[in-house]
């Protein structure tokens, strides 16, 4: 049966846990490629026998041919997408460097893909939430409030925050009653 | 981890699969016994040119016999080839593929739907033992005893996609699926609900796909439950795919 070599492409993808990304199967796409060119050059000639020479009992082997043809793009197209939503997620989950090992599972044109989410996404945190943006990767729920008052406990020394602003930390914990303000970004760079 | 990969959903319940869904890919790859209304020539000639004969328009190409075939992670047809070169060719891959009128044979479910049509002038389709009068009888009666997951893992899917080959008993198909869901349901979602932080791969071991999932999102809503009422809902924690990579990374480092 045609379409095997695309099956275990998905059947690869499937089996990887939830949202884990296998390395890309550059070979296994290939021969499904290969695959498909050879289905398609039969089907051509045979069309045009079918077409000249009144051979209409080749039909159904076109049929058949041609299902195969869509089940193969179909399987492509469904194992490349699949890849792109978890590597989506990649960005939510994990942020915007990806180590090593995850970077070589990647396609060159999915590592492009990825670079031209993230600007797409950093673009859009840039634009909310007052001068500095939000980043809402950290949080699905919107904050109540873009800044967070802390106080002080204890004192830790000088420490100088993302932006350049640097601020007299102490050791803080979250209150509501407080006398610094901090941004959501500069709060987790203090809580990890 | 799973909370920001959101994938394909199936769509095999409803009137038709979602083309990118990989569950909808799966299930459609499963077979399913077919007659063939016509010959199909020239399936076999890519086989036959590697031996040194001509082409043949021949559907039945001389002294060609089916194997019995061969089930491993898909079917591989073993086809004997006896030329009248008296060449004996084997190949177990890529299976090799022949179409004799009014031959019984098993095709995976896309091919068919693809190949079938009103006036079945390629193929007729039967239905599969477990979607006939018989099991359908075996469901009414209780459904809770059957292993569903040999059955087909895809049973409620595969099912209802076949009702698109108009069969008579469409009707009693479509009936016996839906009664045999109701009377599973309840055991699912009560086991569902009630297994925090155990193995329930007993639980799951006769259980579809569909329910399968139904399962881990009844688990998933327990987890999350009790996640809140533990208080953790809102503490920042690292997302189980940093998690599982991490771990990852140990192992590569013990190797």
């Amino acid at each position: 049966m045609f379409c095997e070599k695309a099956m275990e492409l998905i059947r690869e993808l499937h089996r990887a846990p939830e949202g884990q990304l296998p390395a890309f199967n550059e070979d296994g796409l290939r021969q499904v490629l290969e695959e498909m060119k050879a289905l398609y050059e039969q089907n051509q000639s045979d069309v045009n026998e079918a077409k000249s020479g009144g051979r209409s009992d080749l039909i159904p082997t076109i049929k058949f041919r041609h299902c195969s043809l869509l089940r193969n793009r179909r399987c492509t197209v469904a194992y490349l997408y699949d890849r792109l939503l978890r590597i989506r997620a990649l960005r939510w989950e994990y942020g915007s460097i990806l180590p090593n090992a995850l970077r070589f599972h990647m396609s060159a044109e999915e590592m492009e893909w990825f670079n031209n989410y993230k600007r797409s996404l950093a673009t859009y945190m840039r634009s909310l939430g007052g001068d500095e943006g939000l980043d809402i990767t950290q949080d699905v729920k919107p904050p109540k409030s873009l800044y967070i008052e802390v106080r002080c406990l204890k004192d830790y020394g000088e420490f100088e925050v993302d932006d350049g602003t640097s601020v007299l930390i102490y050791f803080v914990c979250l209150v509501e009653t407080g006398f610094h303000r901090v941004s959501q970004d500069g709060l987790d760079l203090l809580t990890s | 981890m799973s909370e920001a990969y959101f994938r394909v959903e199936s769509g095999a319940l409803g009137p038709e699969e979602n083309f990118l869904s990989l569950d909808d890919i799966l299930m459609s790859h499963e077979k399913l016994p077919v007659r063939t209304e016509t010959a199909m020539p020239r399936l076999g000639a890519f086989f036959l040119e590697r031996s040194a004969g001509a082409e043949t328009d021949n559907a039945v190409p001389q002294g060609l016999a089916l194997l019995p075939r061969l089930e491993c992670s898909g079917v591989t047809w073993f086809t004997a080839a006896l030329t009248s070169q008296a060449q004996v060719i084997v190949t177990p891959q890529p299976p090799m593929w022949l179409g004799l009128q009014g031959s019984k044979l098993e095709l995976p479910l896309w091919l068919a739907k693809g190949l079938f049509d009103n006036k079945r002038r390629i193929l007729s389709v039967e239905l599969p033992k477990i979607y006939q009068e018989g099991w359908r009888t075996v469901f009414s009666a209780d459904a809770n005893v059957v292993d569903l997951h040999k059955m087909g893992p895809h049973f409620y899917g595969f099912g209802s996609q076949l009702l698109h080959f108009d069969s008579p008993e469409n009707a009693d198909i479509s009936q016996s699926l839906l009664q045999t869901f109701i009377g599973r349901f309840r055991r699912i979602m009560d086991s569902s609900q009630n297994a925090y932080n155990e193995d329930t791969s007993v639980l799951v071991a006769r259980l579809d796909e569909m329910e399968r999932g139904l399962f881990q999102t009844g688990q998933k809503g327990l987890n999350d439950f009790q996640c809140w009422e533990k208080g953790q809902a809102s503490q920042i924690t690292a997302s189980n795919l940093v998690q599982n990579y991490k771990k990852r990374k140990f192992t590569d480092m013990e190797d």
